[in-house]
């Protein structure tokens, strides 16, 4: 049986520097995780997903990651993955 | 130190420029992804987590202070201020930005170096015992057959696009340093009984989703015969190495598969076709490459600075016995700096303490420097009357941590911080471990600690006396550990000790285990690996899991590799 569709952000890698983006409202990027839209359903997902994938000159590897919204009603990332692209290494660079 | 011909020069200033195009190419649309990946992977530049990732190859880990130099501009100019140096001997780099990366690769060139082969299914950066050349218990030095292969795999037409990546390490000691039998090929030199100079030759090892020690299909290879026995293992795997599953297309599995007698009838069937090819050029490019890496001129000099420093001072008898090793002529040690600061990602090294080494290296090691796949920076040949004063240079630095070979000086890959790969982070497991058994670890000794992010087994976690895999458990990190591996001549799998531990438990699990050692030890010489030989599993498994209900009679160890088909 299909698994029912969970809240989305659309991330992939910026081509330049290979910075973490997120698509946000307004087909704008961010490369802040709790600026990026919420994706609730599925049809949209994969309509933008397509979007992104025709976007290569800016967008490397673009996919559909898990998310929820948070008590502030902003996106969070539900795997230690995810939350380590949003964040950035969680060690102490030298 | 190897030497660039102009050939050699020219063929990386043309990879660079054919690179800058195709770079050119991808940023103005006219290249896709998918057209580029394959041009990107073909020169070291990953994309991982956060950035691109550029990873050079430093030719069995020789560097002398020009190369190290230029290595810290590179982290200045076009990345972060440090790199960070693998378990293969390489240096990454986790920050270039797309349009910058011809830019390093010229400026890699400016010092023959490069990023070619560094990536893809071809004949890796060839590793060697990182002491090569200095070692008191060496039979000869590796790194010249290390740079013939170099030579000899670099664009090797029929090498290009084997089945799978395929690594070769070297040893000229009879004490293993190289991993040789966790390599696709380990080459172990040895005197065959008439006195004639030649290899062990080990193929089939691995780590990885499938850890395999590496069996020996020839007791005892001629040195000249080297060139066209690689060439008849490499040819034959290439010839029946899997392709249809990436997962099964290293020559480990081809190995097992065929068998190893048949495997070896293949090799030989092979080598005895192209063994008449070989008319001596290789022979005389080894004659060749030998002058290059000629002694140092060693100073002679009395050593009692060394030994007043001893008596006077407790911090450099700590240093003294623990990073300094064997040198074959006894007025000189082996300096190992550990890039394993308590509470510091191993294997890192600031483009201020890359300048530190190198000027070190020259002003007192003869300008030579090794990086070691255990992820530290050695200076080979150090006259002992010099020692403390690099010792007092390095601790000035942040580079004198007395703990090379003890509880702290851990191998760990880069892991989820920042590898696309990983399913855990490697680094703070490392970096707590470390400052927990900081207290202990002179009593512990040696002791081997080796994680990994994920089973692809960078941190070459299952040859580790303790190792740690670093798993996802539904978007948690999780951490299996192994006891009883080891990398040396000796080679052996860890035994898995049972369930996995979430992040929060799993270090004072491994302090747990530090402390039972110490307990159940027969005596001070007793290391943990031999205390673990003695005793097996069960006290460390009693350890580790103190409520657990013990299973019947059972308590056989689970083997690392019985996982895996
Ligand atoms: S072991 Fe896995 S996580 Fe670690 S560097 Fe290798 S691929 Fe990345």
């Amino acid at each position: 049986m299909a698994r029912p569709f969970t809240p989305k952000v659309l991330t992939a890698n910026h081509l330049l520097d290979g910075d973490v983006v997120y698509l946000a409202p307004g087909s704008r990027l961010t490369r802040k995780l709790s600026e990026a839209m919420l994706i609730e359903d599925e049809s949209t997902a994969k309509a933008l997903l397509e979007a992104a994938e025709a976007r290569s000159s800016v967008l490397v590897g673009p996919y559909l990651a898990d998310a929820i919204r948070d008590s502030d009603g902003r996106p969070r990332s539900t795997h230690i993955r995810e939350t380590l692209r949003a964040d950035g290494p969680s060690i102490d660079i030298l | 130190m190897y030497l660039y011909s102009e050939f050699d020069r020219t063929y990386v200033r043309n990879r660079v420029r054919m690179f800058r195009d195709q770079v050119d190419r991808r940023i103005d649309g006219s290249l896709s992804e998918e057209e580029f990946k394959p041009f990107r992977l073909m020169n070291g530049l990953y994309l991982q987590l956060h950035a691109y990732m550029l990873r050079v190859a430093i030719p069995y880990g020789t560097l002398d202070s020009r190369r190290l130099r230029q290595l810290a501009f590179i982290a200045d100019r076009w990345d972060r201020g440090y790199g960070h140096f693998t378990t293969r001997q390489n240096i990454q780099f986790n920050w270039p930005r797309l349009k910058d990366v011809p830019d390093i690769l010229d400026a890699l060139a400016d010092v023959d170096m490069h990023a070619i082969q560094t990536s893809g299914n071809c004949i890796r950066n060839v590793t060697a015992d990182h002491f090569a050349g200095a070692a008191a218990d060496e039979l000869s030095d590796p790194r010249p057959v290390a740079e013939l292969i170099r030579q000899w795999s670099t664009d090797h037409p029929e090498f290009t696009f084997l089945p799978r990546k395929f690594k070769i390490a070297v040893t000229g000691s009879p004490n293993d340093r190289a991993v040789t039998r966790a390599h696709d090929i380990g080459l172990r030199m040895v005197h065959s009984k008439e006195g004639q100079n030649g290899f062990e030759v080990i193929v089939g090892g691995g780590l990885g989703r499938t850890p395999v020690i590496g069996k020996v299909i020839r007791e005892h290879l001629p040195e000249a015969d080297l060139l066209p026995y690689l060439e008849a293992i490499l040819h034959v795997y290439n010839a029946i190495g899997r392709r249809d599953n990436k997962y099964k297309a290293r020559i480990k599995i081809t190995v097992r598969e065929t068998g190893i007698d048949a495997f070896r009838s293949r090799v030989e069937e092979r080598f005895r076709i192209i063994r008449k090819e070989f008319l001596g050029a290789d022979q005389q490019v080894i004659r060749r490459i030998r002058d290059t890496f000629a002694e140092p001129d060693y100073v002679q000099a009395p050593t009692a600075a060394f030994d007043d420093a001893l008596r006077r001072d407790p911090a450099f008898r700590d240093f003294a016995n623990g990073n300094v090793h064997r040198h074959k002529n006894p007025d000189y040690g082996i300096v190992s700096v550990s890039l394993k600061a308590h509470g510091r990602t191993p294997g890192d090294a600031s483009s201020k303490q890359m300048r530190i080494l190198a000027d070190l290296a020259e002003a007192y090691g003869h300008d030579e420097l090794r990086i070691s796949h255990e992820q530290n920076v050695i200076l080979p040949h150090v006259h002992r009357k010099d020692i403390p004063a690099v010792f007092a240079e390095l601790s000035r630095g942040g580079l004198g941590t007395p703990n090379v070979g003890l509880a702290s000086d851990i191998i760990a890959c880069p892991g989820m911080d920042y590898c696309a790969l990983a399913t855990a982070r490697s680094i703070p497991v490392a970096r707590d471990i470390a400052v927990r058994l900081r207290e202990i670890e002179r009593d512990v000794g040696s002791l081997k600690i080796k994680i990994s992010g994920c089973i692809n087994a960078c941190g070459h976690h299952h040859v580790g006396h303790i190792g740690i895999l670093g798993l996802d458990r539904a978007g948690v990190e999780n951490y299996q550990i192994t006891l009883g591996g080891d990398a040396t001549e000796t080679a052996a799998l860890g035994d898995r000790a049972g369930p996995g531990f979430p992040a929060d438990e799993l270090v004072p699990a491994i302090e747990r285990l530090a402390l039972t050692y110490l307990d159940i030890r027969e005596d001070q010489d007793e290391s943990f690996l031999e205390t673990y030989r003695r005793t097996g599993l069960a006290p460390f498994q009693a350890a580790l899991y103190p409520d657990a209900v013990p299973k019947g009679r059972g308590g056989h160890p689970e083997r690392s590799n019985d996982a895996v088909s």
